[in-house]
């Protein structure tokens, strides 16, 4: 780094450095961590909502906060240049949204297999026709299954913690696979929260691209890769194993971020109320609105909880039955029309009909509290005013 | 270093695989090209032996002529895609990335600017092979664009005129009127003009060929390597027949390469001043290029 930066540990960074308040939008949290974060390259691609994030990324880049910058020619070419870069060892990230996301996906689901350490910006939008720039997080959906480790932030302050610690997750020798930290476009990434900042001359401490399960392709450590023959590239009994085995740690290496995600952001799930009958169950933007519910709740003294998901993969299914194992119901209100959140809750817990799918807004719709309390009171046993009008 | 990391301790070596220490006692890691290289296959340890390419396959002849010729194979890197290529490139002894469908360029692009940050005074050539289908159909875009941004690379397109690997379909660079799968009544547009689009998108050295003269071939190959270390993107059109696809019986093989030289495959080579500059000063300084 030209800058002058003191080198720190991730855990100093974000559990004990000094913070200032700022008042800054979402987009600004996100590359306010990757300024902070020692990033070697950044790779960038226009799309709404996503852009704002890898302008001011490029910005940090004529600073001096970052080592190479560019504009690639699409998603697929921005996901294929970080699984090149990530071959030379050094410390990556970029951020795409919604069609972006679908775009580079082939990429990106190949990035754990091929162990690829880096942090990518998920910030949401409509994928469906008819097409929109508005928020809606059906996209995650489709990163559920790709071995990616993937954060969801509430805010814009979840959005810096997530982001800075993302990019010690990826490089723990024991994960080694990408870290893709979503948030709401729009609602979190163009609108202003108060953000608990660390001062910017702390960064991370610089990557090592040999400490590493496989290690970086650089033609400079042992072992050499001059073995010959890629059994994988056969149809035989072989490439069948290999693959499967692979896949396997890969999926386990996913399952083991799940310590650091305690270590560094405190866990997988925030509770409140944990003796409730009732729990409003929720991630992401939408966790914000539930979070309001419950205070709500509080006000109205009645019988609710609140469960914040802050890991999506690796999915906290032990953490939310244990939290939920005395509940009668759980409302689930989310982003989008499938209810992919929803799901994942029902084949965690042993009761899924305790499960309220809902309630879901869609295509940039807003997520009114009463929206929440609606279900709050009918699960409750009480009478809906909304409902009665 | 990248000599030294792979040559074992001598303590370690006689645990390694015969065919790792081999590799390094009679490979061409480390040796003067004069020694090894083209001219002499046959008689040191090459980083292509056995491969599963078919029999009289023009491409597995042209693949190993390519690992042949690297200026630096301890400090190279192949980048590859789908396709007959990848079968015979995986088998070489020098490091090789697979990535997804036509990625190669965009891949390359990372890797050479990460090499570049990590390593900037020294040369990690990175080389990306590929077909005529993952060059100029599925991959054209980021083949495209990474000549446009003047990615520092060697792109080489092994043009067999079909997708052999998928089962003989028609690609972009198949000739017009050829009947092939997914052509039935024949291909209704001509080959694209790779070569054209290399240059205009400011490849610094640009060479169409079907390498029948292995000499001229490795020079083309050993210059698009040195010139991509420095001064901007490089790019060989070569001929590698499918002879399963175009049913070219095997001992027809080379014949149909020198015809194919006579035709739409005829030696053209192009250069900037400042490639032809840099050449001048390589191969003049003597016979023995220093890499």
């Amino acid at each position: 780094m030209s800058l002058n930066k003191t080198l720190v540990s991730m855990d100093y960074l974000l559990k004990e450095a000094p913070r200032e308040k700022h008042f800054i939008t979402g987009a600004q949290a996100m590359a306010e961590a990757v300024k902070r974060a020692s990033v070697d390259m950044a790779i960038a691609y226009p799309i709404t909502p996503q852009s704002e994030v890898m302008h001011l990324v490029g910005d940090i880049f004529a600073q001096g906060h970052i080592k190479e910058y560019y504009r690639a020619e699409e998603e697929l070419g921005t996901m294929s240049a970080i699984a090149g870069a990530a071959r030379a060892g050094v410390r990556l990230f970029t951020a795409t949204s919604g069609p972006g996301l679908l775009r580079g996906l082939e990429a990106i689901v190949s990035w754990p297999g091929h162990r690829v350490p880096c942090v990518l910006g998920v910030l949401t939008r409509v994928v469906n026709a008819p097409l929109s720039i508005q928020p809606d997080n059906i996209e995650m959906a489709y990163l559920l299954h790709s071995g990616v480790v993937l954060l969801h932030a509430e805010n814009q302050q979840d959005t810096f913690d997530m982001t800075l610690a993302a990019f010690a997750i990826t490089e723990k020798v024991d994960v080694y696979i990408p870290v893709a930290v979503a948030t709401e476009g729009f609602f979190v990434t163009h609108a202003k929260g108060y953000v608990d900042m660390t001062s910017e001359e702390l960064a991370f401490n610089e990557p090592d691209p040999y400490a590493a399960p496989v290690p970086a392709m650089d033609n400079e450590v042992p072992p050499a890769r001059i073995q010959r023959d890629a059994p994988v590239q056969k149809s035989n009994f072989m490439s069948y194993l290999i693959h499967s085995v692979w896949q396997q740690e890969i999926w386990d290496s996913n399952k083991r971020a799940m310590k650091y995600i305690y270590q560094y952001l405190g866990g997988p799930i925030e509770v409140q109320n944990p003796d409730a009958d009732v729990f409003v169950l929720a991630s992401g933007c939408a966790a914000a609105q539930a979070r309001e519910a419950h205070r709500y709740a509080q006000e109205e003294e009645l019988s609710v909880g609140f469960i914040k998901v802050r890991a999506i993969r690796p999915f906290p299914k032990e953490e939310i039955r244990a939290a939920l194992k005395n509940a009668k119901k759980v409302i689930i209100p989310e982003h989008n029309i499938i209810g992919w959140l929803a799901t994942e809750v029902k084949a965690a817990i042993p009761n899924s009909g305790i499960v309220v799918d809902g309630p879901r807004v869609y295509g940039g719709m807003t997520l009114p509290v009463e929206l929440i309390m609606e279900q709050v009171y009918m699960a409750l046993g009480m009478k809906s005013e909304t409902l009665q009008a | 270093m990248s000599l030294r990391y792979m040559i074992p301790a001598s303590k370690f070596k006689k645990y390694l695989p015969k065919d790792y220490v081999e590799l390094v006692d009679y490979g061409p890691f480390g040796k003067d090209y004069n020694d090894v290289g083209v001219k002499n296959m046959g008689t040191y340890k090459e980083l292509v032996e056995e491969h599963p390419m078919c029999s009289g396959c023009w491409m597995a002849y042209y693949i190993k002529i390519i690992f042949a010729s690297l200026p630096n194979p301890e400090d190279t890197v192949t980048i590859g895609t789908a396709g007959c290529g990848r079968l015979a490139i995986s088998q070489a002894a020098v490091p090789f990335i697979y990535g997804n469908y036509g990625d190669q360029n965009a891949m390359a692009s990372g890797i050479t600017r990460a090499f570049r940050l990590r390593f900037p005074d020294r040369h990690k050539d990175v080389i990306t092979i590929a077909g005529d289908g993952g060059m100029m159909d599925i991959g054209f875009s980021m083949t495209m664009h990474a000549w446009f941004r003047r990615e520092r690379f060697t792109t080489i397109m092994l043009d067999n005129e079909v997708y052999g690997n998928t089962g003989g379909q028609e690609s972009g660079m198949s000739m017009e009127g050829a009947i092939l799968k997914m052509s039935p009544t024949g291909k209704k547009f001509g080959k694209m003009p790779a070569m054209q689009l290399a240059i205009t998108a400011g490849c610094v050295y640009v060479v169409k060929m079907s390498p029948t003269n292995i000499n001229k071939a490795s020079k083309a190959i050993r210059r698009a390597i040195f010139a991509a270390r420095t001064l901007g993107p490089t790019f060989l059109h070569v001929y590698t027949s499918c002879n399963i696809e175009y049913s070219i019986p095997t001992n027809d093989v080379f014949r149909d390469a020198k015809e194919m030289e006579k035709g739409r495959f005829a030696y053209e080579e192009y250069m900037t001043d400042e490639a032809k500059e840099l050449f001048a000063q390589i191969e003049s300084k003597n016979k023995r290029e220093v890499s």
